[in-house]
């Protein structure tokens, strides 16, 4: 321990993250489990007005052009962002140090920057029944249509708020608060269990 | 039963947060009226029917909410941010810092 020369980045699902096949899988996975573990997990706030000027803050620094309208977002090149509440955003990124660089961007005139990434863990659930095991925990549409791919909604389960991006198909990035975070993975363990998952 | 946020659309009732009635004008911090204050803290119209509300949608995007729900069927015939109302415009001009 006394080695360590940089913090080294912990998981709190570590104890139950268990690797492999699991649950009834005799027919294949129909779920795949990962945390994605990324480096930075920002909020930002824009103050009533200044909402464009955030949205091109984010573009300037990320490089992803939000849609407009609530719940909008865009996730590509291990980049993802997403509107969870009027003139509010989560913003992830793969690398570190995304606050520094949001926080020359963003004016005190503009909002706030908000740094979670050590407050979040970011769990994703892949696969053909992966609306089918989130449609148990969460009371929202998540049907294609409803919930495109790119958007995020933000919701509870059993007063664990969580925010959820579709990040693809048949993808869905779920952001919780990390003390929650072993209990929400061990949920979400026995809900695939029926439909056999892999954790990666 | 299903509200329907102006930002996240419908959702379940467990999502939602009552804050209390909509109707209430509190008066000026500074106010020595106390025919004003009491009015602010104890009287309510208690209406059999359309009532205005105020909710917060807490277990989703959290925003302050302006309802009108019927006291006797339920029905909630319209929702609407809280922020942008006239009270939260004198809020801004009174406080400064909301």
């Amino acid at each position: 321990m006394a080695e360590r020369q940089s913090p080294e980045r912990l998981s709190p699902l570590e104890p139950v993250f268990h690797p492999g096949s699991h649950g009834n899988f005799e027919h294949g996975v129909d779920v795949i489990l990962t945390e994605t573990r990324p480096g930075s997990i920002l909020q930002l706030a824009a103050w009533p007005g200044e909402e464009k000027k955030l949205m091109a803050a984010i573009r300037s620094v990320t490089g992803l052009a939000l849609p407009d309208g609530a719940g909008g977002g865009v996730a590509k090149d291990g980049k993802a962002v997403f509107g969870f509440a009027p003139g509010k955003f989560t913003v992830v990124d793969e690398a570190e140090g995304l606050a520094s660089a949001f926080a020359k961007t963003v004016t005190p005139a503009v909002g706030t920057v908000t740094d979670l990434s050590h407050g979040r863990t970011a769990i994703r659930i892949a696969g053909p029944k992966a609306e089918w095991v989130l449609a148990k925990f969460f009371a929202i549409d998540f049907a294609l249509p409803a919930f495109p791919v790119g958007a995020g909604r933000s919701t509870t389960h059993h007063d664990v708020f969580a925010q959820i991006q579709r990040t693809g198909a048949d993808q869905f990035d779920i952001y919780v608060f990390r003390s929650f975070a072993r209990s929400f993975w061990k949920a979400l363990c026995h809900a695939s269990e029926e439909v056999g998952y892999e954790v990666q | 039963m299903l509200i329907t946020c102006p930002y996240c659309g419908p959702r379940d009732v467990i999502e939602f947060t009552y804050q209390g009635d909509g109707n209430r004008e509190r008066p000026q911090p500074n106010s020595q009226d106390l025919d004003a204050w009491n009015a602010y803290v104890y009287d309510r119209l208690n209406p059999a029917g359309d009532h205005n509300e105020i909710w917060q949608h807490s277990g989703g995007c959290r925003t302050h909410l302006r309802m009108v729900r019927n006291t006797v069927t339920h029905e909630i015939s319209s929702t609407s941010f809280a922020r942008g109302d006239h009270n939260a415009a004198a809020r801004h001009k009174a406080g400064g810092k909301s």
